[in-house]
């Protein structure tokens, strides 16, 4: 199997802060500027979207989200140990934010 | 420091933004309010109310910014509201002699407290004006016991004397925005205030001013005003700092937290206190802020139980056990009120219910089983929706990172349990946020809780003429109605100075030196960056200020300070703007470092309430240090002085909060 390699630096913990749906994202920058820590900049090529500079300063905020102009482009995700679990009261199973099937989203607004 | 791609010729895209570095900006204003978070924007909008020019400069975007940026759910202080059965003057009364729990204590409840608790529900209504929602109008809550039917306000913890009030506040911020838009307020988003500019560029005399410079381009600001209003944050990061534990920027504080404003008010000769006050810090191993089953804060009074299902019982103050979940909302027999303002130990007078507190021995013996889980399912609905839906959905970076994220990942609070990050059981049983998680004693913070500050004084004025300070930059710590409150306050008084002020001259000498000062790191091709100074200064803090201090130590921790200061910030190199905007702020994290050994130096004494450690003086709270240790420079030496506790109520002041406020508020 042929593949390249890079010389490239070790990614930044955390690497994956924010995920961004390049099918759904319409490069309005939005998040650009609601981002308190400049972890997203604008993508040299308009139109396109933002790119996630300064992953490793990232509030988690979810700020980028909120403000999103288009249903899901935007997803603010957190790091893998920042995920907790949660267990149901009458059949005693396990969950975990980022498991593998999980179960339907829960669809209740919250209030406000 | 080290760069692969330049040797080996590889193409670096170009910085997305304008470099314009030196270009310079001048700007001229009434009232110059360097801070956009809550007290920034509620300073602003009172500065333009009373008829004053005002211009925020903040180096985020106002629309977001701020440790209050992401939203709040409950709102502290609110004595005037119609239901509220304490008044401002039984809540400072309640607090007198306290010595537990700075925020609580004595040194934390001076004319701040009063403030909020005389205008903290004024200010709730400045932001339902503005849009947000503080009452149950949609009638979600109709029947529910912490709910006012008359005027639809729902209260949290004391059901008795309602005076803290759940709010669906998650979009406090964009509101403030707005109503800075509306009323012509003018905002400097993503510039960062680099120092404050003195009559004559003299230190210690009128405040006509300060730099900036853009996080973004790099141009250079001045700012020209007749009063200026000081609302960044407190130094967050000053004896932790690590990207790599994620945890380390978990925290509700917002990490452009760094103290800038500390630091320049240091140069230009403001006067501190209580900055040798710190506390221990999770520092990386935090979780999510209100991310795991708890019992605490925005999730009181959760119900908990342990791995088997077992309930962990609550008690009042006096240990007696509450058999129903609305007992927990409710004063002891006898006890007028309580008060809940954090995970510091509260006095008796306010202790409020709480887990049993030798839930650790009971651990350990194997009574309780960990994990512990949040038992949402069991609750009544009200309860269960107050908690997660209406707290948890509207507090501080929780609509996104919890509600959003755990209720898509199909965490279902009717059916779900969620739970508690696993610690040691002394910290299991710990009656505390269990987020924040523990850390070495030596990682340390000054936030939350009451860090030091500026000595201001019933006009929320600093020493220095021209000069004010709301929020965090007050001695004593803040929350956010406390920062709301202060904001408004020192918005008027310093609204009112400069419009009876004259023109303020500026030195330009002054100008040009701190030009010279804030580009030196962009001009260096080789050297260290950013992170690693960063890492560095905390290592120093660690080492020779962390839980246990000393004389030698401290000396010896100024010396270290002052020789990497000589040599490696020499050397520290930024690439691009945003390397040089976080350079500079380890450049005020290094000035504020020395201010907490000066100030530590300075107390010659142990105290419990400062969680502060002498090894030289081990005696805790000896009453002779019962007081107020304060710190300025004074050509370029440090001058140490004291004040008395309650000095605000001491000649020249009036000897009541009352007349003061009265005197003072320019209500």
């Amino acid at each position: 199997m042929d593949k390249k390699a890079y010389m490239v630096a070790n990614p930044l913990t955390p690497n994956n802060p924010v995920e961004i749906d390049p099918k759904l994202c319409n490069g309005c920058n939005t998040c650009v500027e609601v981002c308190r820590t400049d972890v997203l900049v604008p993508n040299p090529e308009k139109g396109k979207p933002p790119i996630v500079l300064y992953p490793d300063e990232c509030w988690f905020g979810g700020c980028c989200a909120g403000h999103c102009p288009v249903p899901g482009a935007i997803k603010m995700v957190l790091p893998l140990n920042q995920r907790i679990c949660w267990k149901d009261k009458q059949t005693g199973e396990y969950f975990r934010i980022g498991m593998k099937n999980p179960p339907p989203p829960n669809t209740k607004p919250p209030v406000g | 420091m080290s760069n692969y791609e330049e040797p080996l010729g590889r193409s670096t895209p170009e910085w997305p933004y304008p470099v314009r570095y030196g270009k310079e900006n001048e700007v001229s204003m009434d009232v110059l309010i360097l801070g956009g978070g809550i007290a920034g924007c509620h300073a602003a909008i009172n500065v333009a109310k009373r008829g004053a020019r005002a211009i925020v400069v903040e180096k985020g975007p106002v629309i977001r910014s701020g440790s209050g940026g992401a939203g709040v759910d409950h709102w502290h202080g609110a004595c005037t509201n119609p239901c509220s059965k304490i008044t401002p003057e039984d809540m400072v009364e309640t607090f007198k002699g306290c010595r537990s729990g700075l925020a609580t204590s004595e040194y934390g409840t001076g004319p701040t407290s009063y403030i909020l608790f005389k205008e903290s529900y004024n200010a709730l209504l400045d932001v339902e004006k503005m849009g947000v929602k503080v009452r149950d109008v949609d009638n979600e809550f109709s029947g529910a016991e912490f709910r006012d039917d008359e005027t639809k306000l729902m209260f949290a913890y004391d059901y008795e004397n309602k005076h803290i009030i759940r709010i669906q506040g998650a979009h406090v911020k964009p509101a403030l925005y707005n109503e800075l838009k509306r009323l012509g307020v003018e905002i400097c988003d993503r510039v960062m205030a680099t120092s404050l500019l003195t009559e004559g560029g003299k230190p210690g005399s009128r405040v006509v001013g300060a730099t900036g410079v853009n996080v973004r381009t790099g141009e250079f600001y001045l700012f020209k005003a007749k009063a200026t209003v000081l609302t960044t944050g407190p130094s967050l990061r000053i004896w932790a700092f690590s990207t790599e534990l994620t945890g380390a920027n978990a925290a509700h504080d917002d990490p452009n937290c760094v103290g800038d404003g500390n630091a320049m008010a240091w140069q230009a000769g403001a006067e501190f206190t209580l900055m040798e006050a710190s506390g221990r810090s999770g520092g990386g191993f935090r979780y999510p802020p209100y991310g795991t089953g708890n019992a605490h804060n925005t999730w009181f009074a959760c119900t908990i139980v342990d791995a088997n299902g077992k309930e962990v019982p609550w008690v009042d103050r006096d240990g007696r056990v509450l058999k129903t979940v609305s007992e927990r909302y409710r004063p002891a027999p006898g006890q007028r009120m309580f008060y809940h303002g954090g995970p510091l130990p509260l006095p008796y007078e306010i202790q409020g219910p709480r887990l049993i507190p030798d839930l650790p021995e009971r651990i350990k013996k194997g009574e309780f089983v960990l994990p512990f889980y949040a038992d949402l399912p069991s609750m009544q609905e009200h309860e269960r929706r107050a908690i997660f839906g209406l707290m948890v959905g509207n507090e501080g970076k929780t609509l996104i990172p919890i509600y959003r994220t755990y209720t898509q990942a199909g965490f279902d609070p009717d059916r779900h349990m969620l739970q508690a990050n696993v610690l040691p059981p002394e910290a299991a049983g710990m009656y505390q946020p269990w987020w924040n998680g523990i850390g070495p004693s030596q990682w340390r913070e000054t936030a939350f809780g009451g860090g030091g500050g500026v000595v201001f004084d019933w006009d929320l004025k600093t020493n220095l003429e021209g000069l004010y300070a709301a929020g965090n930059q007050l001695a004593g710590g803040s929350n956010h109605p406390g920062a709301a409150t202060t904001g408004r306050y020192a918005g008027r008084k310093a609204a009112d100075y400069a419009l009876k002020t004259g023109e303020p001259v500026i030195d330009r000498k002054q100008v040009e030196e701190e030009k010279v000062r804030v580009y030196l790191p962009v001009n260096r091709k080789d050297g260290i960056g950013w992170k690693e100074l960063q890492a560095g200064l905390c290592r120093i803090m660690q080492d020779y200020c962390g839980e246990y201090k000393s004389e030698e130590t401290l000396k010896m921790g100024l010396r270290w300070l002052d020789s990497i200061r000589e040599s490696e910030v020499a050397k520290v190199c930024a690439r691009n703007p945003h390397e040089l905007a976080r350079t500079l702020e380890c450049l005020s994290r290094l000035t504020v470092g020395e201010m907490i050994m000066h100030a530590s130096l300075a107390r010659k004494a142990s105290s419990s309430v400062l969680d502060f450690k002498r090894l030289d003086y081990p005696d805790m709270d000896p009453p002779e240090w019962e007081k107020f240790v304060t710190i300025r420079l004074e050509n370029g030496e440090v001058k140490v002085g004291e004040l008395p506790i309650n000095y605000w109520l001491l000649p020249p002041n009036a000897p009541t909060y009352k007349e003061n406020y009265k005197r003072h508020c320019g209500l």
